[in-house]
């Protein structure tokens, strides 16, 4: 008798699994592609020189933020059902990351 | 449900990570973990941007705009960047049950991290030598090795434990005991990606736009 | 296996607790080392308090004094405070929430035997050229230019006992979110549950900063780094910034589990359930939260300017608010309650003024200008005892009359406790009360002694007396502890006889697996709810089952140990700056990490599964057990 190991649903077969991650596996490629890509813009922001530094440094800030939330969100499952207090906790961290950062870029030398 | 039970790819469950109370737990502790991991490096990042280019107002020290490269920075980042993706690979057949294609992109993955880490350390040579920027030289230097350091010396912790997997569990093959193990280690060199991210950013591409 | 421990011998039982994983042989443990730990720091307080005593006294020199009051602060925070917090929270908090264990069984004996060794470490610095002498707070100038290894002591073993601080907050986390009993929703969890879960969230945000910066002063004191060097670019305040961002919590790491005992207290002793259940919730998380946005107030006078002090003002000041909620809730449980005054009552009565007085003198430092006069002075060292006795310290000595039943299975004596009680109540006012005048009449603090004839004497004699009064009393809590321990007359699961919540359900102490069956929660105060409908037992939540429990190790000690190790081999290593190298220190390094991770590789490699107690055993146990 096979046992329930899985969802519980005896109609999930094992075809519609290996279907679901192939599909979730391919979001994940196109992640990546992004990903390159997003570094590969910033690298380049930084390498031409016609850029004023005002507008490079914010910019590639932006770029790692963006692409941080593609590792978090994709390659790390946080998307996923059951991730919600995860979610609340590493935003914690983040925002304590936030201020502490913020702090040391203000009020130690000025 | 009993952690060395046998199994099929039908009854493997779909998440195997998370099917025994033990394997939730490790989850839940390990993304815990890298919360408070969120804070030490926003430490080390916060003590580098006040300490940058800090140096001792004698003698010749070399500041950022003038040590780091595009080309180096470029590729460790895709070095890190593609290892992340081949470990996602990795848990891929996890969930489909395929320990030897699991175990092989492992292999890949860790094959991926010892470059980089051996460009790392062929990098701090380069500047050791070059310009006499050390750990000891100013402030800067510190601040400088301490974080990548730590990154650098988070990578290498990685690439044991992944090893160590891999070899622990060559004749166990897959099970609900050791998945949530692979699983861990997959999120930790995750993690480890997402700080390189910042550092490549803030070190590397800030440095050099000064 | 028998829930009766067979008689053991000597040797067994020191390796029974050598190698326990069980939360609450654990906490034993932790009790034990923080109470040792806590009469440490009480002797160096009674010396600074003798010192004090008389103007241009030489009873103890400069740098001894400097040496000592260092070790009090740093000994009270670290290896009392903390540690006998713990030794409750896994004492009492698996059990309230309906659960076998912690979820990290090995990870907490880790956590334990980090602790012991970091503290032990430290403390060796008696012996080794002298302890640490720059402050609990060990600030970069000065300690940097420590010329002993006294700092080097500090970070080292600070460091290790961080370690195991972490390891507690991660498992008292997933814990709480994931083994609660069937039932037990989030807002059904007992207040001192709640306050274990914020105040392990602070802990796992705070001590990486720490880590850091003490990394930072390892670093610059040991292999030639420059993060506080000002010669070589570095920053002081650095330090200062890293250090309270982690210290602002660390006091609400502390307070919170304390505010969470008095809220099973306040509730119990009135025979009430604790008024305003979600907003003592929301307040706990709120202070929390605070807690990381106020850390700066311990620096106002360092120059930041007074927009950054305008904003730590204002933030250090709206916490007042939240922890007034809560004083406010504690008087609302008592109000219209059946009040019976037993020992551990006596203490939450006190908390509630004391540690009222302490913080509305926090209030009062929190305006940046007042702060101005007032910071270094013994204002601030009245304010902060106030709080911290007041809070915590009254908190453990109640904790430890109400869950002595519940962890050694035997009643602390009620006469004694209360002549403790007021010995100690007495002495601690008599003490910090007059301090609040002597920092208002400009003594500093941290100063070895004072001149005469500047107002100062009488007022600096009479806290003295005060310290004497406080030693007598935790004297009579020892006494107190050895007659009970050696009547050690047994009592049942509910010796208060007004439990509400679960841990009072089964017995005193509980078999090894707590609960033979996961108890079903039906609401707040579960027990409570299942006795008001006449049961004597909670109703479970499942059949009888195998029962699987997590294996004992040795290996938490050894792991704990080598870093214990190899902390010698650092502190002498060749780059160190106070220039005494050892040609043993690199190997001794490096063997004492070998065994760390040697160790750890070791426990990677097996696969451990624990065992499991069989249904049959749980039957006959059943039979013989002594009805509550």
């Amino acid at each position: 008798m096979e046992q329930q190991m899985n969802s519980g649903n005896p109609r999930v077969d094992i075809k519609y699994r290996k279907r679901k991650n192939a599909e979730e596996m391919r979001y994940q490629v196109i992640s990546f592609a992004l990903m390159i890509f997003l570094t590969v813009i910033a690298f380049v922001a930084v390498g031409y020189d016609g850029f004023s530094s005002w507008f490079v440094v914010p910019f590639i800030l932006l770029l790692a933020v963006i692409q941080v939330i593609f590792q978090l969100y994709y390659f790390m499952h946080m998307s996923h059902k059951g991730h919600e207090l995860i979610a609340v906790f590493m935003f914690s961290g983040v925002v304590v990351a936030f201020v502490t950062v913020l702090a040391f870029l203000t009020i130690i030398w000025w | 449900m009993h952690a060395e039970e046998k199994f099929t790819p039908q009854t493997w469950p779909e998440s195997p990570e998370k099917a025994t109370l033990e394997g939730k737990n490790k989850f839940l502790g390990f993304w815990l973990f890298l919360g408070g991991e969120t804070a030490l490096f926003a430490s080390l990042f916060a003590t580098y941007l006040a300490l940058k280019n800090k140096v001792p107002a004698t003698g010749d020290h070399a500041l950022s705009t003038e040590i780091f490269s595009i080309p180096l920075a470029f590729v460790a980042t895709m070095l890190l960047l593609t290892s992340s993706l081949t470990s996602v690979y990795a848990m891929y057949h996890m969930k489909n049950y395929s320990f030897q294609k699991m175990q092989a992109w492992l292999l890949v993955t860790v094959l991926l991290g010892l470059a980089f880490l051996i460009l790392e350390i062929y990098e701090f040579y380069h500047y050791v030598h070059e310009f006499g920027h050390t750990f000891t030289s100013s402030a800067f230097g510190s601040a400088f090795y301490t974080l990548v350091g730590t990154h650098g010396a988070h990578v290498a912790f990685g690439l044991c434990w992944i090893t160590a997997l891999m070899i622990r569990n060559a004749k166990r093959g897959l099970n609900l005991y050791n998945a949530p193990k692979f699983y861990v280690a997959s999120l930790y060199w995750h993690f480890i990606d997402v700080v390189w991210v910042f550092i490549f950013t803030v070190v590397y591409l800030m440095g050099m736009v000064g | 296996m028998s829930t009766y421990a067979k008689k053991k011998g000597f040797g067994a039982t020191i390796w029974d607790y050598l190698t326990t994983v069980d939360h609450k042989k654990i906490a034993i443990l932790y009790l034990i080392a923080g109470g040792l730990f806590f009469i440490l720091g009480g002797i160096e307080a009674m010396l600074i308090r003798i010192q004090l005593m008389e103007p241009n006294s030489d009873f103890l020199s400069a740098g001894l004094y400097n040496e000592i009051l260092t070790m009090h602060g740093t000994t009270m925070i670290f290896l009392a405070a903390m540690p006998l917090l713990f030794a409750f929270m896994n004492a009492v908090v698996p059990l309230q929430i309906g659960a076998r264990d912690v979820a990290f069984p090995f990870v907490n004996a880790l956590g334990f035997w980090m602790f012991f060794f970091g503290g032990v470490f430290l403390n060796l610095s008696w012996f080794l050229g002298g302890a640490p002498d720059a402050g609990w707070t060990s600030y970069a100038s000065l300690s940097l230019a420590s010329p002993t290894h006294g700092i080097d002591f500090y970070t080292l073993g600070l460091q290790i006992s961080g370690f195991g601080t972490l390891m507690g907050g991660i498992n008292f986390l997933v814990t709480i979110i994931n083994m609660r009993a069937p039932g037990m929703t989030f807002m059904r969890m007992p207040l001192f549950t709640w306050t274990t879960f914020v105040a392990s969230t602070l802990i796992l945000f705070a001590f990486p900063p720490l880590t850091v910066g003490i990394f930072f002063l390892m670093f610059d004191r040991l292999f030639g780094a420059n993060f506080f060097d000002v010669t070589m670019g570095g920053n002081t305040i650095i330090w200062e910034h890293l250090f309270w961002i982690f210290g602002h919590p660390e006091v609400y790491i502390l307070v919170l589990p304390a505010f969470g005992i008095f809220s099973e207290i306040f509730a119990v002793f009135s025979r009430k359930r604790l008024f305003g259940y979600s907003s003592m919730v929301f307040a706990t998380v709120l202070i929390g939260f605070l807690g990381f946005m106020v850390w700066a107030h311990h620096m106002f006078t360092t120059g930041m300017g007074p927009v950054a002090n305008a904003i730590f003002a204002v933030a250090t000041m709206a916490i007042a608010v939240p922890t007034g909620i809560k004083i406010f809730n504690w008087l609302f449980t008592m109000w219209g309650g059946s009040i019976k005054v037993t020992t551990p009552m006596l203490w939450a009565i006190a908390f509630i003024p004391s540690f009222v007085m302490g913080g509305v003198t926090g209030v009062m430092q929190a305006a940046a200008p007042l702060d101005y006069q007032l910071h270094d002075s013994y204002f601030i060292v009245a304010h902060f005892h106030y709080v911290i006795v007041g809070g915590v310290v009254f908190a453990l000595f109640a904790g430890a009359h109400y869950y002595w039943p519940k962890m050694f299975g035997t009643m602390l004596n009620e006469t004694l406790g209360k002549i403790t009680f007021v010995l100690f109540f007495i002495g601690f006012h008599l003490t910090f009360f007059i301090q609040h005048f002597l920092g208002l009449l400009g003594m500093p603090r941290r100063v070895f002694t004072y001149l005469p004839n500047q107002g100062w004497d009488t007022q600096n004699f009479i806290s003295s007396i005060g310290a004497f009064l406080m030693a007598a009393g935790v004297i009579i809590l020892l006494i107190n502890v050895i007659i009970t321990s050696v009547k050690n007359e047994k009592v049942g699961n509910d010796p208060w006889g007004d439990g509400r919540t679960l841990e009072w359900s089964i017995p005193s102490p509980p078999p090894f697996y707590n609960f033979k069956q996961t108890p079903l929660v039906r609401g707040l105060d579960p027990y409570w709810i299942e006795k008001m409908e006449g049961k004597k037992e909670m109703t479970p939540a499942e059949p009888l089952g195998d029962i699987h429990m997590p294996n004992p190790s040795i290996l938490p000690f050894i792991i704990s140990m080598g870093l214990f190790i190899a902390a010698f081999g650092a502190m002498y290593n060749p780059l160190n700056q106070i220039g005494d190298a050892k040609p043993w220190a690199v190997p001794v390094l490096i063997i004492g990490l070998a065994i760390t991770f040697g160790a750890m590789l070791v426990r990677s490699l097996k696969d451990d599964h624990g065992f499991h107690i069989h249904k049959e055993d749980l039957i006959d146990d059943e039979n013989k057990g002594v009805k509550a």
